[in-house]
């Protein structure tokens, strides 16, 4: 894959760092980083992460160290449905454990593993502040809440629907 | 019927749209604001004793006064809408359904502290509330209510909103700093304090959005008034997201003059507890504030009804009460495990640990994985005190409050439900699969369904 | 003159640490005002480093705990407060050692530092030399209560000169501190966070910088070795020597510190002051280039100035320096004249012996106090002044609490 942003997306970077007063282009590195992730395969790798580093003018291990302290940052591949399910406290006593469970056995594949069409990921994250409308799970941009094993049903079949669309 | 500032206009129609919020009075507040001096205001918002809504309670105008103002030097005004305390997602709700509500706030906010370029600084899982953000003050600009010259005052402001990406540290006022910086959230030794050196080395006032919020009702209505509403030290409005075994979670704005118990039963806030069950414990103000049982929840230690306010939630102290905190009410009915209740809010906090400092770093792990042995049957009576000791020797020892936050809860669950970990040890096969119960710390309201 | 005197006396602050009076420069750290008292009064650090701006605060060993705030505002800060990055006021009051709080503390850091420590100080080079290990002798616990499997990491590969050994780190920051003032440019830095965070370059790159060698110096662990060194001998076989040369790099001093063992020079490194830390030279810390650290192993190279100082606790001295001036005995000072003999209280005791007490079912050695119980009599102690009675007094009134 080439790694270079698009021209418009350049111009959104410039309008990013316009934003900070001069010479604090760094503050711009957590966009760039989720522009980066979303366009480059949804995940950064090294090549990637150099790439912003040098249109930000930064050191390459300035980068690293934001990108691995962040939990949104994926520093290894992930499939292209991330399933991020909270299993914090307020998730929990609403009963996330069987939903993960669930994905679990639906998808057959562990927590933090990807299925072998390289479709789906499975992770569980702490607390989305979502906890009054629990249990729920963030797929890209977005949260799905009162997850029900009828409703994670839907969200694969949409996603797979989806990817077939794509392809 | 209580009062409502923040969420009066929150089910019209189309709210979250300019021309909306504006037919329906908003940026009344902005446009008064504009005719009195930064100084005025700021008297207005101490006089309103409106104190964070982040989770400290500390009193806004005095925060407010303590900005340094040093000649030729910018000062910011940063929200902090890193909401990420479990339990908590009044913000969200805010800026989802009301966005102007905030963006007037800091408007006025902004003109009070003489900060010309001011950031929401949202966490990043919110991306799609970003996005309503970057839209509303894009209508706000077009009307004339940021960029140059605002409304003739002479006054120039703007607003960006800044995404994070996924850590719970940067709603530390100095992590998010870091964050804003684009640095990794390791929050700042303090002092010096932001007010003093904040954002890029500059004066920065740090505060949360529903308080930057309340703000414009303190202008509309003004402090006086707004503090008359509530009770003692606790004026005004709070919001308060309810979530766990509740009947009706969601977002509340109470007047803080409510007691506890109302609060859960009453059909115009939460409803009961679910599905007919029986309350056991609460954590009445996100997660990090101490858990009460059923009984130490509804009455205080001395018998006295507990009031949904900064001082009756913190009576007693830790020994027999907990905290307002960020409003976040989770409530766990009979069937709920404490312990692993616990569990996982050890785990939250191991996981959003810095790693910066020592006791934090070490300590929270250690809690995590003693937690855990506990929760599945591995533990020993001796673990309990071990928790303890550590838990113990974290608090107050660290560089932020994410010490604390990880120490709080773990000390409540064992200072309250000794008895229900001491059963997890002797019970080794059965409590992964069955529950304690309520033991002693029952409802003392029976409730009928 | 007189306005001289004046300025000077404006210019300093009045601080009280562990009841000893000192006067500092406004501005000053609490740990800079301890250690120019000196001795156990100094906390311990292992993450802040005089000599690098920014470090401290984040290891938590040298907190203190401060009873008052200042003269103007006597208030005590409740938490107890890191006194690496706590500027004296004129008039505070601070308790070190002390303060049972702050050994408690002390106590819970060390302990967290060694739960994930692999303590192979058999085979760590640091050994003799570490400040952890130091720090574990004097507040440290015997055993662990910690019965999970200890972090470890994989080793990571930086290069020819500096080994990283990942899981003795205590991640101070020093190392960072060091490359972003002291070196170039900075290529290794803290990835993840929390319990996971390690110190790495990401990519395994070569640190090759011209000072990078001094992140070893720095290290206060055995995480940063010196691979020309390592496991070649032991700190304590070899002999600290004052050197200096005439080095080409115009930022390096040459003034070095060559560990020596007969005519072999063993390894180079920074002078350190008695704090671990590098000395001042010139006004400037006298930080050394990576030639004269690593390639300037002949005596040849060098020219020999004489024996190096060490650090009062330092492996090196035992056993090494006989015939040195034993420091004056001032407990007959402090003690306001009462010979050391005297401070029991010995005349009440070897007055009346009581024959009622049976000493032998006493589970302890008996006491004075045990006489003066049975024999009624009123347990002040005669004329002892100043604090030896108070202590006494104390002392004996602390054990009949414990009975």
């Amino acid at each position: 894959m080439k790694v270079e942003f698009t021209a418009e997306q350049l111009k959104e970077i410039d309008k990013v760092i316009e934003r900070y007063p001069e010479g604090r282009q760094k503050s711009a590195l957590l966009h760039v980083l989720h522009m980066a992730q979303d366009s480059f395969g949804g995940w950064l790798s090294v090549p990637v992460m150099d790439y912003v580093a040098s249109l930000l003018k930064l050191e390459p291990v300035e980068v690293y160290e934001v990108a691995s302290f962040y939990s949104m940052y994926h520093i290894k591949p992930v499939g292209k449905y991330v399933f991020e399910v909270c299993h914090t406290g307020p998730c929990m006593i609403n009963g996330c454990d069987n939903i993960i469970n669930y994905i679990k056995q639906k998808l057959n594949i562990d927590v933090g593993e990807t299925t072998e069409d390289g479709l789906f990921t499975l992770k569980t994250v702490e607390c989305l502040g979502a906890c009054g409308y629990a249990p729920m799970m963030q797929l890209g941009d977005h949260y799905k809440e009162h997850l029900t094993p009828q409703r994670v049903d839907e969200i694969i079949e949409t996603c797979r629907k989806e990817a077939a669309m794509a392809s | 019927m209580s009062v409502k500032l923040l969420l009066e206009k929150a089910h019209v129609e189309g709210i979250k749209s300019y021309e909306v919020y504006r037919r329906e009075g908003g940026y009344r507040a902005a446009e008064k604001a504009f005719k009195l001096t930064p100084a005025e205001i700021t008297e207005e918002v101490k006089k309103s004793g409106l104190r964070g809504r982040g989770g400290a309670g500390f009193p806004t105008g005095l925060k407010w006064s303590f900005l340094a103002k040093p000649e030729g030097v910018p000062r910011y005004l940063v929200c902090n809408a890193d909401e990420s305390e479990p339990g908590t997602f009044k913000d969200r709700y805010l800026m989802e359904f009301i966005p102007h509500i905030l963006i007037e706030g800091m408007i006025i906010s902004s003109f009070a502290l003489g900060s010309n370029r001011s950031y929401i600084y949202i966490r990043g899982e919110y991306a799609w509330v970003a996005d309503i953000l970057e839209t509303a003050i894009g209508e706000a600009r077009a009307n004339g209510w940021l960029g140059k010259n605002i409304q003739n005052s002479g006054f120039d402001c703007e607003m960006y909103v800044h995404r994070g990406a996924g850590a719970y540290i940067c709603g530390e006022e100095t992590a998010l700093l870091e964050s804003l910086e684009g640095k990794r959230g390791n929050p700042r030794i303090k002092p010096p304090f932001p007010a003093v050196k904040g954002l890029y080395g500059c004066p920065t006032v740090v505060n949360n959005v529903e308080t930057l919020a309340a703000v414009v009702p303190i202008i509309n209505i003004t402090g006086e008034e707004y503090a008359k509403i509530g009770v003692g030290r606790s004026t005004g409005t709070k919001l308060i997201s309810a979530c766990g075994n509740i009947k009706k979670p969601g977002i509340y704005e109470i007047d803080m003059t409510i007691s506890v118990e109302e609060f859960i039963y009453s059909d115009e806030y939460c409803g009961g507890i679910a599905n007919g069950k029986r309350l056991k414990a609460c954590i009445p103000g996100g997660s990090s504030v101490p858990i009460l049982p059923a009984n130490l929840l509804l009455k205080t230690a001395k018998g006295e009804t507990r009031y949904m306010n900064y001082e009756s939630l913190s009576d007693g102290g830790f020994a027999t009460g907990s905290m307002m905190g960020s409003g976040g009410f989770i409530v766990l009915d009979e069937d709920q495990c404490v312990v692993k209740h616990t569990y996982t809010l050890s785990r939250f906090y191991w996981h959003e640990s810095c790693g910066q400092c020592s006791p934090c770093r070490e300590g929270t792990g250690w809690l995590e994985k003693i937690m855990r042995n506990m929760e599945n049957g591995k533990g020993t009576m001796s673990d309990i005190d071990l928790l303890w000791d550590v838990q113990r020797r974290i608090e107050g020892n660290t560089i932020c409050p994410l010490g604390d936050a990880a120490a709080w809860p773990v000390a409540a669950a064992i200072r309250h439900f000794r008895d229900e970990f001491e059963w997890h040890v002797l019970n080794p096969e059965k409590c992964l699969t069955e529950n304690y119960g309520l033991a002693h710390y029952a409802d003392p309201i029976q409730v009928t369904t | 003159m007189a306005d001289e005197i004046k300025k000077d006396t404006a210019a300093k602050v009045k601080v009280t640490i562990d009841g000893i009076t000192t006067e500092v420069a406004p501005g000053t750290s609490i740990i800079e005002a301890a250690r120019q008292i000196g001795g156990a009064v100094a906390p311990p650090a292992m993450c802040y480093y005089k000599s690098l701006e920014g470090s401290g605060g984040r290891c938590r060993t040298c907190l203190v705990e401060v009873t008052q705030g200042s003269a103007a505002n006597p208030r005590p800060i409740p938490k107890l407060v890191a006194s690496c990055r706590t500027s004296v006021e004129e008039g505070m009051v601070v308790k070190n050692i002390t303060s049972e709080r702050v050994l408690d503390a002390r106590d819970g850091v060390v302990e967290f530092l060694l739960i994930n420590h692999p303590l192979d100080c058999p085979i760590c080079d640091q050994a003799g030399e570490c400040d952890l290990q130091d720090l574990s002798y004097s507040h440290g616990n015997e055993g662990t209560r910690y019965k999970f499997v200890r972090r470890t990491f994989i080793l990571e590969d930086i290069g020819p000169y500096i080994k990283l050994h990942m899981t003795r780190c205590i991640l101070c920051y020093r190392c960072i501190h060091v490359a972003d003032q002291i070196t170039e440019k900075r290529i290794h830095g803290v990835m993840d966070r929390g319990d996971r965070a390690f110190i790495s370059t990401y990519i395994s790159r070569a640190i090759d910088n011209d000072f990078s060698g001094n992140m070893i110096d720095v290290c206060p662990v055995g995480a940063l070795t010196d691979r020309t060194f390592r496991f070649k001998n032991r700190v304590w076989f070899t002999k600290p020597v004052y050197v200096h040369r005439d080095c080409e790099n115009p930022k390096c001093c040459g003034k070095a510190t060559a560990w020596m063992r007969g005519d072999e020079i063993f390894r180079v490194t920074t002078r350190d002051n008695e704090w671990g830390e590098v000395q001042i030279i010139d006004g400037e810390p006298a930080w050394i280039c990576n030639t004269c650290r690593f390639e300037k192993k002949q005596v040849s190279d060098w020219v020999i100035e004489g024996p190096a100082t060490v650090r009062k606790i330092s492996v090196v001295n035992v056993n090494k320096y006989r015939n040195t001036i034993k420091p004056k005995e001032t407990l007959m000072d402090v003690m306001g004249g009462l010979k050391p003999n005297l401070l029991m209280n010995i005349r009440s005791v070897s007055e009346v012996n009581d024959p009622d007490i049976k000493l032998s079912e006493l589970n302890r050695p008996a006491i004075a106090r045990d006489f003066d119980i049975a024999n009624d009599i009123d347990n002040k102690i005669p004329e002892n002044p100043g604090n030896a009675e108070k202590y006494n007094s104390e002392l004996l009134k602390s054990s009949t609490k414990e009975n």
